[in-house]
């Protein structure tokens, strides 16, 4: 069992680092697929224009998974550095998806990747399309497994406990794959990327149809943009990560923390629009209530109930009490494995094993528990309502204003003869960050609302860290936290310097702010 | 579905395969990245230098991302006590690893020549320090690292991160920091013509005469100066995976005990000499394709000779040798095993297929002539 310093320490580590690895991966999604449609429109048109369109946000595009690539090797590491008890314990089944991500996704796009940039002039038209395809496909791919795995970790199928090597242990690998829960996240976390891509690609367009320079280009870029963004749009909210909320009881947990919502509401449960979650006297002040709507979204029925924080606490009290005996019994079959009264307790409260496991971070001992330190258990099993009620509705938020976005500049690019009105543009531009914020306020929502666990009711996470010294954790953060902050400033720096000097970058003598003569000559 | 045995021994070597493709794939790109300040003069011949493997060393790196998911899957125990137990070197590989992407990506964006110098610097650190850790680790498979496991699996290592840098170790990281070079120098003389072709060529015969060096005396220290372990209790290679439990002994030459049992296997050290020599001979011919299959297989015979000593050690424990992670208990399960065989038969293949296409799209040399006609697109 780590400290709670030690533990406090490593989240924090692991947090820096998803959110960062996390400001670079929806660009790419999304932005990989703006990639595709310009070249199929330069591959079946010959116009090209599409083609310098497709390179110059490819130049973009490439900027930006430089750091994905760097910042996703943290992630792989950190489970082996910081939570090698984790990683014993689920890496039966939690290894598996990375693996497959490797295999059959990363390998794809990372080495199409460099076909796209360099191989331009070996590979015919079409050929250069089917390597822009394949290494969007890899891309998406790579999400999917990345999600299959995270995905467990909400709602943990298709594996066992065994007793002989303590630890999880795969039994249908079906069931992990087809994880209602992890194809609910696929859908929602690949559409948040495409925004992210269209928002991007959109703002800088506006930005240059503002400064009225490279127009052509700019028009072009802002349509593929909106058409993509609005459909993407559409499909973040409406098959939005809201379909997977009843899957599990993690999900149900965090449904209630996020609807502030203490009790039990009667079906079709009302959605609370707006308020203020009062924590201490567990309910919501001055809220704003839309009848039906909750129910409606969250069990797509209008008899199913949600349940409320109270109900969840009740939930769970039952199953840490349950969870005692079976961490009792599994230590006394660790013992003896041919104890069999412990084999039949153990089997009884296998399923609470997780839930006992909560006790642990109170009390070293099963028989030392007392009522305290199960209410303690018991309140630690929802996460705060405050973080979760409004970081959520900053998500919420930010998504419609970018559909209501999206929806006028696709209905603005319909106006053939008009150009687009400077204010659309204006707002376009100051977009920029909306989905940045919305893709991490979404992070923190699914994973610290899956608090206190890693894996939901099977491991808790002051148990998976690593045995490490509070030093080598400061040391750690310290060092991610410098490197990080340098790159982040190379890469913005070179993507405004990049997105500033616009198409003309490519050298081809087509557009504004063509790279000096001494730049062209001067490289070597 | 294969008996869990039979898997067992499977995964120790598709684990081996992943390794070496590795070194192989990764290896000739960090290889060259570390000659990239010797060979390279002037910005011009640098750019040729790094655009010989431009296009290719982000899909490389995926063998070093696969290989470390693999051992997560298959070997998870392996993964959580090597990487949380070696914190510190890994962190010292993963942040010489964060300036590959950016070196390559950011280095010729900018005209200047401070900004370019840095990041060849970069390049160097990224492509020379994963080596030599890598060959230090190995260093210290083969002495043994002290680590424990609790009641519940929880594992603590309780040695410090300067003892992993002893002088056997530190031996172990030459020879793999310069198997490595040795590797990227004879895929730049394949790519490159004239000065740095001849450079590379120069290079390859320093580094084969150097690993040859540093393997032959490694060899003879570990053979007479530094203690194997051997299992003494009866182990069930059919058994749920836990380490705990059996009996190890610390002996002299126990790392010689598989060479005896099955002498076929002494061919791997001998292909490591084969290798290095023959690489420097075919350089030499103006070969080059072959000089590079040759300092491949030297690669793969200085991994399998380290392999091949240790089966079925994995990870040995030096504080408490019957903790000790080996090819029989520190494994998945069966199911999770089967799994991920299926998945390496059908996509190895296919990435090999994709690979190789990519190579043969970018294939031949790599010229000044071509990095001035690409100077906006090229690295």
């Amino acid at each position: 069992m780590g400290s709670e310093h030690l533990v406090e320490l490593s989240r924090l580590q692991f947090a820096v680092t998803a959110l960062y690895h996390f400001l670079f991966v929806p660009l790419t999604l999304g932005m990989v697929w703006l990639l595709v449609v310009m070249e199929s429109v330069f591959v079946m048109t010959g116009k090209t224009i599409y083609q310098d369109m497709t390179r110059f946000w490819g130049k973009l595009f490439g900027i930006n998974f430089a750091l994905g690539v760097t910042t996703g090797l943290t992630m792989e590491f950190q489970f082996g550095t910081n939570w090698a008890y984790y990683s014993h314990y689920v890496g039966d089944v939690f290894g598996a998806p990375l693996a497959f991500e490797g295999l059959m996704a990363f390998f794809l796009e990372s080495t199409f990747i460099g076909l796209f940039f360099f191989g331009w002039d070996r590979l015919s038209k079409v050929q250069h399309l089917m390597v822009t395809v394949l290494m969007a496909v890899g891309t998406n791919l790579s999400a999917l497994w990345i999600l299959i795995a995270n995905g467990w970790m909400q709602h943990p199928v298709g594996a066992t406990f065994n007793t002989a090597t303590m630890r999880m242990e795969l039994t249908d690998f079906w069931a992990v794959l087809f994880n209602p829960d992890a194809q609910a996240k696929f859908v929602h976390t690949v559409s948040a990327g495409y925004v992210t891509g269209a928002m991007f690609v959109l703002s800088i367009s506006a930005w240059y149809l503002l400064k009225n320079r490279d127009v052509e280009f700019a028009k072009r870029s802002f349509r593929v943009a909106a058409a993509f963004g609005l459909a993407s749009a559409l499909s973040v909210i409406v098959l939005g990560d809201e379909s997977g909320y009843t899957v599990g009881e993690a999900q149900q947990t965090k449904m209630a923390a996020l609807e502030a919502m203490w009790d039990t509401r009667p079906a079709p449960a009302s959605l609370t629009l707006i308020g203020w979650p009062n924590e201490a006297q567990g309910r919501a002040d001055w809220a704003i209530e839309i009848p039906w709507l909750l129910g409606l979204i969250g069990t797509r029925s209008v008899d199913r109930e949600i349940p409320g924080i109270h109900q969840i606490k009740e939930r769970n009290r039952a199953r840490i009490v349950s969870g005692i005996d079976a961490v009792r019994s599994l230590a006394a079959l660790r013992s003896d494995p041919t104890d069999a009264a412990a084999r039949a307790s153990f089997e009884q409260h296998k399923s609470d094993l997780g839930f006992g496991l909560l006790l642990r971070r109170y009390v070293a001992s099963m028989d030392d528990v007392t009522a305290g330190d199960i209410q303690k258990a018991v309140d630690s099993t929802v996460p705060r309502v405050a973080p979760m009620f409004w970081s959520f509705r900053v998500m919420v938020a930010l998504a419609f204003l970018m559909l209501a976005l999206f929806a006028m500049s696709f209905w603005s690019t319909l106006q053939v003869e008009r150009a687009h009105k400077p204010w659309l543009l204006k707002w376009a531009l100051l977009m920029l960050p909306a989905p940045w914020i919305a893709a991490e306020v979404g992070w923190f929502v699914a994973e610290y609302g899956r608090q206190p666990w890693t894996i939901y009711g099977v491991l808790p996470t002051h148990l998976s860290v690593s045995t490490q010294s509070i030093g080598s954790l400061y040391g750690s953060i310290a060092g991610f936290v410098g490197f990080y902050t340098v790159l982040l400033v190379i890469e913005v720096y070179l993507m405004i310097r990049y997105a500033r000097q616009g198409p003309g970058s490519l050298g081809s003598g087509r557009y504004a702010n063509e790279p000096p003569a001494h730049l062209s000559a001067g490289a070597h | 579905m294969l008996d869990y045995p039979t898997l067992k021994v499977i995964w120790w070597l598709l684990i081996g395969v992943l390794l070496i493709g590795f070194a192989v794939m990764d290896g000739h790109d960090m290889g060259v990245a570390t000659l990239l300040p010797f060979v390279g003069r002037g910005d011009t011949e640098r750019r040729v230098v790094i655009n010989t493997v431009g296009p290719h060393w982000d899909g490389n790196q995926v063998w070093f991302v696969t290989g470390g998911a693999a051992l997560f899957a298959a070997w998870p125990l392996v993964y959580a006590t090597a990487f949380s137990g070696f914190y510190w070197a890994m962190l010292a590989v993963l942040w010489a690893l964060f300036f590959r992407p950016a070196g390559f990506d950011y280095r010729s964006k900018l005209d200047s020549s401070t900004w370019r110098r840095a990041w060849d610097w970069g390049l160097f650190v990224a492509g020379s320090v994963p080596p030599i850790i890598f060959g230090v680790a190995f260093g210290n498979l083969l002495l043994g690292v002290p680590f424990s496991f609790d009641g519940n699996m929880v594992s603590t290592y309780t040695g410090s991160f300067w003892q992993l840098l002893n002088p056997f170790a530190l031996l172990c990281g030459a020879v793999s920091s310069s198997m490595i070079t040795l590797h990227g120098a004879s895929y730049l003389a394949h790519r490159t013509e004239g000065a740095i072709h001849d450079r590379a060529r120069r290079a390859a015969r320093f580094f084969s005469a150097l690993l040859l060096i540093a393997f032959s005396v490694a060899g003879i220290w570990l053979a007479s100066a530094i203690d194997g372990y051997a299992i003494t209790s009866t182990i069930d290679p059919s058994a749920p995976a836990n380490p705990i439990g059996k009996t190890v002994i610390r002996e002299a030459g126990a790392w010689l005990g598989n060479y005896r049992k099955a002498p076929l296997t002494l061919l791997l050290p001998v292909l490591v000499y084969a290798g290095a020599l023959a690489c420097v001979a075919l350089i030499g011919r103006g070969r080059t394709a072959l000089a590079f299959l040759a300092s491949s297989l030297a690669i793969t015979g200085v991994i399998a000779t380290a392999a091949a000593s240790m089966f079925p050690f994995v990870l040995p424990s030096s504080s408490v040798p019957g903790a000790s992670l080996t090819v029989w208990d520190g494994v998945s399960s069966r199911l999770t095993l089967s799994i991920m065989l299926v998945a390496t038969l059908i996509f190895i293949p296919i990435i090999i297929f994709y690979t190789s296409w990519a190579y043969r799209v970018m294939a031949g040399k790599v010229t000044a002539a071509y990095i001035r006609e690409n100077d906006h697109g090229a690295y």
